[in-house]
């Protein structure tokens, strides 16, 4: 079953992944780690970036590069379309209404930030309320917490179940006339559950209040559609999508972003400037201060036209495959226990092993070729909810492989052989 | 690169199955906290400084066997020693496993705690095998924590010259 609102349409039914020739395109991925083929599982952490998007990067600081929306000259103005251009494949990709609406930023962290400060810092008083949901990244909760913190506001938060679902019925009984914002994962990082954003965003309307989601471990995964899921706000980290480190967008519906204040001031964010006061720009160009990272967002644009090329049904599909295969071999190993057992989930898989702590996993792993993420995956509360410290967390991506889950048991088993 | 069986020697792996000391000391006129922000793990070191000398210690917390392994000898080593023998000790140990003191050739007091030599081949478990020292550094200076933080930027597999 494919785990998005809005089914991912197959271009060619039934049509073979050829992983081999996806890999191709991954120069990181040919090369031995301690003696052995690399196997990278680490994909929720970042994803590796294919040559086109290097060469896509490369060429632009070859024979591109210059300040953007500044100079009049050949050199701006190729920056500056190039930049632009990526806007425009961005606004295709979530399907938004108008460019305008996607703004370029780092990553989820410095969206939600920006999010605090120019919409919640502007509209959220004392004894109001943010809700957020229990699964949430630290990059969406700490934010949250700030605001709260500084306004006298409250933090509400949808409790999941064990299996790593959240609790709707809960959810409703936390909206109140007092609700200021819900803000909430599309994909957990740590659980890998696909959660039901397009039904959260309903109920919140229902009560007139807005909602960000957390699309970091989304746009990898799924097809995102901002429109159909009506969501206010929604933002995407280019490094989980095989772009650069630096990239981003930040979705924001126009009329909210328009009565928004700034967020960080300086050069390219203002109409008009004098010692009394300065006025600002209008979207996006308001909430884009100072030289962006034109490389990266570049690159972001390739990481989009990359992924366009590809059958994404057919991707989705075998990484649906290689969760199912590992989940399988996995939880048959005596002593290992998955963590997240949610109904639809990305291709995220959570375990720990009985009496191992997941960073001595994580070593044992490595020295096997085999990259994984050990820790709290930045969502401690996560942690306390499973009562554990930490959990190795093998995330796939389209170019993994069924052997590459056969590795990463056989490394398991070498874990539970050294501790035993 | 040592191979993995010189990180997780036995030694190191019966520790972390049953760490010594492991517990909070009653009577301990010292203890401090410490926070591995990195990967959630934390530990408390309890002390009983008397004269000037480390009359009783141990730890509690959660973390990883090297962490586990290297609280729970620290526990034995330090148990007896002054406070200037325990400071020294924390010196050796800490330049040890950053790969700033090499224990075969320069004189020095670690001893057993030379198996965790190994770390310092594995930049990111350095933090590892140092938090429970820099704990136990903080009780014993009177300080209430101590986090990996504050050793700054982990510069202890930086590449500056390629």
């Amino acid at each position: 079953m494919i785990a998005t609102e809005k089914t991912i349409e197959t271009k060619a039914a039934g049509a073979a992944w050829d992983v081999e020739r996806v890999r191709e395109g991954f120069p990181v991925l040919n090369q031995t780690v301690n003696g052995k083929p690399l196997v990278y599982l680490d994909n929720a952490a970042s994803s590796q970036v294919p040559r086109i998007v290097i060469e896509r990067g490369s060429k632009y600081l070859r024979e591109e590069h210059s300040n953007i929306h500044r100079g009049v000259h050949y050199l701006s103005q190729r920056a500056t379309s190039a930049y632009e251009g990526a806007r425009e494949k961005a606004r295709r990709f979530i399907n938004a209404r108008e460019a305008r609406e996607c703004i370029f930023v780092r990553g989820v962290t410095e969206a939600v930030n920006l999010v605090m400060h120019g919409y919640g810092r502007k509209f959220v008083r004392e004894g109001d309320e943010i809700v957020v949901s229990e699964m949430e990244h630290h990059s969406n909760l700490v934010p949250w917490q700030m605001l709260c913190e500084e306004k006298g506001a409250h933090l509400r938060v949808i409790p999941m179940d064990d299996a790593g679902e959240l609790l709707l019925d809960e959810f409703d009984a936390l909206l109140n006339e007092r609700t200021r914002l819900v803000c909430v994962g599309h994909v957990s990082n740590s659980l890998g559950t696909v959660n039901p954003v397009k039904e959260i965003v309903a109920r919140s309307h229902k009560l007139g209040v807005p909602v960000l989601v957390d699309g970091a471990q989304g746009a990898p995964h799924l097809l995102v559609d901002v429109q159909d899921l009506d969501c206010d706000f929604y933002a995407v980290s280019g490094h989980k999508m095989f772009a650069p480190t630096g990239s981003g967008i930040l979705y924001g519906k126009a009329e909210l972003l328009e009565k928004m204040n700034p967020f960080l001031g300086g050069g390219s964010m203002i109409r008009t400037v004098t010692f009394e006061r300065s006025t600002y720009a209008a979207i996006p160009d308001k909430f884009e201060a100072g030289t962006p990272a034109i490389a990266s967002q570049i690159g972001l644009g390739a990481a989009i036209d990359y992924l366009n090329s590809l059958d994404r049904a057919a991707a989705h599909a075998h990484e649906q495959q290689l969760l199912r295969y590992a989940t399988e071999r996995i939880s048959a190993v005596e002593g290992v226990r998955i963590i997240g057992n949610a109904r639809e989930k990305a291709s995220v898989l959570s375990f720990v092993i009985e009496e191992v702590h997941p960073h001595d996993v994580g070593t044992i792993l490595d020295r096997e070729g085999i990259a994984i993420r050990a820790g709290h995956h930045c969502a401690q509360p996560v942690m306390q909810h499973f009562k554990v410290p930490a959990t190795a967390r093998a995330s796939f991506a389209f170019y993994n492989k069924r052997e590459e889950v056969d590795r990463l048991v056989a490394g398991i088993q070498k874990v539970i052989e050294v501790f035993s | 690169m040592s191979e993995l069986s010189e990180l997780y020697q036995q030694v190191i792996l019966d520790h972390n199955k049953k760490p010594r000391n492991f517990r909070k000391l009653e009577g301990a006129n010292r203890s401090a906290e410490g926070f591995n922000p990195l990967c959630g793990d934390q530990l408390s070191v309890y002390m009983l400084l008397e004269e000037g000398v480390v009359k009783d210690l141990s730890f509690v917390g959660t973390g990883c066997a090297i962490s586990k392994a290297s609280a729970s000898m620290m526990t034995q080593a330090l148990k007896g020693k002054t406070r200037e023998e325990a400071r020294v000790l924390f010196d050796e140990f800490h330049r040890m496993v950053t790969g700033e003191l090499d224990e075969e050739a320069e004189t020095n007091h670690l001893g057993r705690l030379k198996i965790f030599a190994g770390v310092r081949d594995y930049p990111a478990r350095v933090k590892c095998a140092s938090l429970s020292w820099h704990t136990m550094h903080a009780a014993l200076e009177g300080e209430e924590s101590a986090t990996t933080e504050s050793l700054g930027p982990d510069l202890s597999g930086a590449v500056v010259s390629e």
